[in-house]
């Protein structure tokens, strides 16, 4: 943060400010020098924190109702459903808003991928990012099991289990984990409690996120260093505070729709029939959020590699700052990047949608084959991409290209929306 | 503007892509019926709730519990909404087991208002003892808990048919065309003329079993009405607040190059 | 547009803005608040009925209702006596022990101290009645506070008898 020049003109403002630097940290917030073409892809940002905020408020409320114990839970969430004033609503909104979340931190990332936020100097805004991201997956797949419906109670079954994959010590992990011989009773009571503590972990990681941010500026979609403040810049309030709130109303508009129309459509039926460790569902399949890492543990015919390769695809994310050898940032000017960034975008939906069908026959076959890509993609394609690929001509500044500079302006600024 | 369309267009191809994923699964066409409350806008049929409490009383109850509802419901807003006097007179029928009193014993006595639907079993094990090692599953929220919700419950209530050739059942297993496994060990619940409507509705077995389900699938989302209502508004005050945000956007940015 | 019209457009609708904004926020707030407040199945236990028919005159019984303790008493004749001799000026809250027992030989209150919440003890204090542990108030016969901290008598819920051995609270 560079400003600390900023003087509260009331006498108690200068007092307080002089003894905690609020007003200052406040006033860099408003004054700070964002780049003025970022595109609506770079208002997931404030649409995050929002989703982050809103699933913490409505868990503290559910949290006053529910009861964290195997022979009550699916009661209670019943009773929040049914008897609780609005319960039915903030329970929706909850469960919902971890989809919307997932929705938004997914199109987060991939802003990220496309335009190479990830890239020197913003490798902490990154890494920090991955680690929100692993938490975020802890947290939804805890609170996924707090209602103790079959599928709550099988999820919890099947992703324990992965750690019975370690050679020699697996089952005492198993056991460890679960605080018993099976999912049960001990299980869900420490699963709720680390679902509860989570998100301010995560909170806290995103006021580091957004501190890391801060120090580099943001990256733009052209993808060049700015000099800021500069006429490529603008103050962070209002522009880019009513353009997030514009854009977070038309978010809070689908998120509105699925709560209230479609609320359970993301959800699996088996979750309303209560747990029962004598019968598994004919088919399990966890969130949708997490089917693409499902589709790649179930592709590898080992159980150990199996589980390696599904932790080794989240990971490999974390070190792709160096995996990306190329110079340039923004897929505007990588043409052959682009091609490939789209085929990654496909292949990962491709592999969440094998992560919903059975693992067999033809499914299986194309699970195998987009799991391989998708490792070819970062651990192959990326360290040559950079060295190989003849990029185009990157501008001087934001402004230069669309007043008339050296590159063709109507192309770039066509593209630098995105599509 | 056009962006912005893309966008919500790509958020919804994105959300949906899990939901298609489950939607394939569902081979067979399931019947359906013209569900009062389906839709935008979707309201309970008052007429056919309280038939269906019947149908429910007289033909599910006697093996199937709904442990989650409680007789107030029935008087209470968006239900089958019985006066509550209708209501205390149901309740009233049943007896439910209190206490222990002053000298330390269980009693019966007539339910009321605050109580529970009365389980026709002890407990689940007397429940599959009682049926042929087939549990009878609760019904609170058995719309909620099958994929197919309203239309596979009413699919399985109508889809009794003799086995086609070859297919041989044990005893007490019957064919059903909808039943995951097409195997089902409740016998055909419904026929024609089975109870007798008060309002002179004609007792068949489709109008019994639109009936049923309509009261189990109220009795899954029993605030199904007021979120329809909510929701409705909610959307409309997103859309004209984004509206606003938008111009005032448009005014914020007004003065830089490029344009928003 | 001319200029001077410009901040009076942008005026308006920035207020509007805010003004719209804000009445989305409190309906969105009101939930989260209202989910506190008493819920549909504990708003269904309201009554409770009690069954008095062993109580000899002289005793009391208490009972729960509504999470909270009801002194249900039959009063002796030299009880109601005491308790209809008072002089109303001479009560901090002054209220006719006619009016606090409709039939003078059942007494029906909250066991709940009018001051802070605790649950007076029986046949105790300066009064004959009913005495505080927790900051000393004396109540009488009718459950009137005659001494101490306590701001207001007993208070007596609603209630009525079924028939001659059943009384219905709430």
């Amino acid at each position: 943060m560079s400003d600390h020049n900023y003087v509260p003109s009331s006498k108690l403002g200068k007092w307080f400010n002089d003894r905690l630097p609020l007003l200052s940290l406040s006033a860099h917030l408003q004054e700070y020098p964002t780049p003025k073409n970022l595109n609506y892809w770079w208002t997931f940002g404030g649409i995050l924190t929002f989703c982050l905020i809103a699933q913490i408020i409505t868990g503290v409320v559910l949290a006053m109702h529910y009861v964290a114990h195997a022979d009550l839970a699916f009661d209670s969430v019943e009773h929040i459903m049914r008897d609780v004033n609005y319960g039915w609503l903030i329970r929706y909104v909850h469960a919902n808003g971890a989809s919307m979340f997932f929705l938004a931190v997914y199109i987060h990332i991939f802003r990220s991928l496309y335009y190479g936020s990830y890239k020197s100097p913003r490798e902490v805004i990154w890494i920090i990012g991955m680690i929100i991201y692993l938490l975020m997956m802890a947290t939804a797949f805890m609170g996924y099991v707090l209602p103790w419906g079959q599928m709550s109670f099988w999820g919890a079954t099947v992703i324990t289990n992965l750690f019975s994959a370690v050679p020699l010590v697996g089952e005492s992990i198993t056991n460890w984990l679960w605080g018993g011989y099976a999912v049960d009773n001990p299980t869900l009571t420490r699963f709720f409690s680390l679902h509860y503590l989570l998100p301010f972990l995560i909170f806290g990681l995103v006021i580091l996120h957004i501190w890391a941010l801060h120090v580099p500026g943001n990256n733009n979609p052209v993808g060049i260093d700015l000099k800021k403040p500069s006429k490529d810049t603008v103050p962070f309030h209002p522009y880019i505070v009513i353009k997030d709130l514009f854009a977070l109303l038309l978010f809070l508009i689908v998120f509105a729709f699925f709560v209230f129309y479609a609320p359970n459509i993301l959800g699996h039926s088996d979750n309303y029939i209560e747990a029962n460790p004598m019968v598994t569902p004919a088919h399990i399949v966890p969130e949708w959020y997490l089917l693409p890492f499902y589709a790649i543990l179930r592709s590898v015919p080992d159980k150990l590699f199996g589980v390696i390769a599904m932790f080794a695809s989240i990971f490999i994310l974390i070190i792709l700052p160096w995996l990306d050898t190329s110079k340039v940032r923004s897929a505007i000017f990588r043409p052959l990047y682009k091609q490939f960034y789209w085929i990654l975008v496909i292949d990962v939906i491709l592999l969440g949608y094998m992560g919903a069908m059975p693992a067999e026959g033809t499914y299986l076959l194309i699970a195998r084959i987009a799991t391989t890509y998708y490792f070819v993609h970062f651990l192959i394609i990326l360290p040559i991409l950079g060295k190989k690929e003849k990029t185009l001509e990157v501008p001087q500044s934001i402004t230069e290209p669309v007043l008339g500079g050296s590159s063709n302006p109507e192309m770039v600024k066509k593209k630098d929306l995105f599509n | 503007m056009k962006n912005i369309f893309k966008t919500i267009c790509l958020i919804f191809l994105l959300t949906n892509f899990s939901v298609i994923s489950v939607a394939a699964e569902e081979e067979k066409k399931l019947l359906s019926t013209d569900w009062s409350f389906k839709g935008y806008f979707g309201k309970f049929d008052r007429g056919s709730l309280q038939r269906g409490y019947q149908v429910y009383q007289e033909v599910c109850a006697s093996c199937h519990s709904m442990k989650y509802l409680s007789y107030r419901n029935l008087s209470e807003k968006g239900g089958p909404e019985f006066s509550e006097e209708q209501a205390k007179a149901i309740a009233s029928n049943f007896e439910v087991t209190d206490g222990p009193n002053d000298d330390g014993e269980m009693f019966t006595r007539p339910a009321k208002l605050s109580d529970k639907f009365v389980n026709p079993y002890l407990n689940d094990k007397e429940a599959i003892a009682s049926n042929g090692g087939a549990y009878p599953p609760d019904m609170s929220v058995l719309v909620k808990a099958r994929s197919g919700g309203a239309d596979y419950v009413y699919s399985v209530l109508l889809g009794y048919e003799d086995p086609p050739s070859g297919i041989i059942l044990d005893d007490g297993v019957y064919y059903n065309k909808y039943m995951y496994g097409n195997a089902i060990k409740m016998p055909n619940p419904l026929s024609d003329g089975l109870v007798e409507y008060n309002d002179g509705t004609e007792a068949t077995e489709e109008q019994m079993a639109k009936d049923v389900v309509t009261f189990l699938a109220w009795s899954a989302e029993p605030h199904l009405e007021a979120r329809h209502k909510i929701g409705f508004k909610a959307i409309i005050y997103l859309i004209i607040l984004a509206l606003l945000a938008y111009l005032s956007m448009k005014r914020v940015w007004s003065r830089v190059e490029p344009k928003v | 547009m001319s200029d001077q019209k410009k901040p009076k457009r942008r005026d308006f609708l920035f207020t509007a803005s805010y003004a719209i904004g804000a009445v989305g926020i409190g309906a969105a707030v009101w939930p989260l608040v209202d989910q506190m407040n008493p819920d549909r199945s504990v708003k269904a236990l309201a009554s409770t009925e009690v069954d008095v028919s062993s109580l000899e005159p002289g005793k009391s019984i208490t009972v729960l209702w509504r999470g909270k303790p009801v002194f249900i008493k039959r009063r002796t004749q030299d009880e109601i006596a005491e308790a209809r001799s008072v002089d109303l000026k001479d009560l901090p809250h002054p209220e006719k022990d006619e009016d606090r027992a409709k039939n003078p030989e059942w007494l029906v209150m909250l066991g709940v101290c009018t001051h802070l919440g605790c649950v007076p003890l029986g046949d105790k204090g300066e009064y004959n009645g009913w005495f505080c542990p927790c900051h000393g108030s004396h109540y009488d016969t009718s459950g009137r506070i005659r001494k101490g901290p306590a701001p207001t008598n007993l208070e007596v819920p609603k209630y009525e008898f079924l028939n001659s051995n059943t009384i219905k609270i709430g």
